[in-house]
């Protein structure tokens, strides 16, 4: 299981502002280890936030983000103390969600 | 007729015409690679590495099954606050002089009763091997950010400390008869884009040393100054600087010194 992500919701205005770190190797299949042998890539696919039961961002991703990813949004709507979800699935099928709640402005 | 002047001439004129361009060119690269920093920073993955330390910290582990909350950090068992901004120094019960590294070695053994060979076998992380230490370090610097620097200079055992971490500091050596100071004694240094700080200058030291332990983006984790002088000592083809090693410690004794009153900013973020 991969480790937690850090989430931080707050407002900004009339719109909530999301940032989210994501604990991830993100191998890009393209590097070596010590021994010349090719690492199997691994990365982030499929990244989903939600809000009120409702998507407010969907995200295909490869091979060109960064290790421990951070990603930075805004969406209208949210209210404090309600709650974002984010969800991310890798190539090989792992997954990891995560919640946080909306801090006042 | 001088013909073959003409050439020669020309790239006068050329070279007379670039010159500003590139000035320009550089303080505006300067100011982009400041500007990504800021970028950077609002997401510094070090507070990744911060997470795994806390719990790494409170977590009971070893064969005594003991978390490390009882650890004496300097100012007493379990104070965590503030510890990391007066270190290095000497503790009593080991009678030696410790940083951060070596101080959480010292409880990993004596607290969790972890072989002491356990508890220094993977200091610095590879991918797909992390470290506990870069994480434990992370978390303990944190518990400091925003404090000032005050490493003590008092002990006898102290000021010896920065007398050998002095002699290591200016004493050129190895193959490329190089010492720290060849490359951190003058200011506005830099290897490629990478600037060098003066350590002796407390205006470069305040600000660079308080911000160890970082999170190299180029390495993709969070490096202790253990690390750093690790890596110093590699690439100045010295003998291999052992992990919390007496020649660590002394050298970064002599660097607190120029370093102190500086506002820790650790774990921090470099390229």
């Amino acid at each position: 299981m991969a480790d937690p992500m850090r989430i931080r919701a707050s407002m900004a205005g009339d719109k909530v502002e999301v940032r989210v770190l994501m604990s991830h190797e993100m191998e890009t299949g393209l590097r070596k280890d010590a021994s010349g042998a090719l690492v199997p890539a691994h990365f982030i696919q499929n990244v989903t936030v939600t809000h009120a039961g409702k998507t407010v961002l969907s995200a295909q991703w490869g091979t060109s983000i960064s290790k421990n990813p951070f990603m930075h949004f805004r969406f209208k709507g949210g209210k404090p103390g309600e709650k974002v979800t984010i969800s991310w699935v890798d190539n090989k099928g792992e997954r990891r969600s995560d919640e946080a709640v909306i801090s006042g402005g | 007729m001088p013909f073959h002047r003409l050439p020669a001439a020309v790239l006068v004129g050329v070279l007379a015409a670039t010159l500003p361009c590139i000035c320009a060119a550089q303080q505006d690269t300067q100011k982009e690679i400041e500007r990504y920093r800021q970028l950077l920073a609002e997401g510094n993955p070090a507070d990744l590495f911060e997470a795994r330390g806390e719990e790494l910290w409170k977590t009971p582990r070893g064969p005594k099954k003991a978390s490390l909350e009882q650890c004496d950090l300097g100012l007493g068992a379990g104070v965590l606050k503030g510890a990391f901004a007066q270190l290095p120094r000497y503790f009593a019960d080991t009678d030696r002089v410790q940083d951060l590294e070596s101080r959480l070695v010292t409880c990993r053994v004596t607290l969790q009763g972890i072989d002491p060979a356990e508890a220094t076998r993977n200091p610095f992380s590879a991918p797909g091997r992390p470290s506990d230490m870069e994480a434990l370090a992370s978390f303990v610097a944190g518990q400091s950010r925003g404090m000032k620097l005050a490493a003590p200079l008092r002990h006898e055992k102290e000021l010896e400390a920065f007398r050998v971490g002095e002699q290591l500091f200016y004493r050129r050596a190895g193959p490329h008869d190089f010492a720290c100071v060849s490359c951190h004694g003058e200011n506005g240094k830099r290897i490629r884009l990478q600037e060098l700080p003066k350590l002796t200058d407390p205006h470069d030291a305040q600000k660079i040393f308080t911000t160890w332990p970082a999170y190299r983006v180029s390495q993709g984790s969070v490096r202790t100054m253990q690390h750093r002088l690790y890596d110093c000592y590699w690439q100045m083809r010295h003998p291999q600087m052992d992990y919390t090693s007496e020649a660590s410690i002394a050298l970064e004794v002599f660097m607190a010194k120029y370093a102190n009153s500086g506002e820790i900013q650790a774990p921090g973020l470099k390229r």
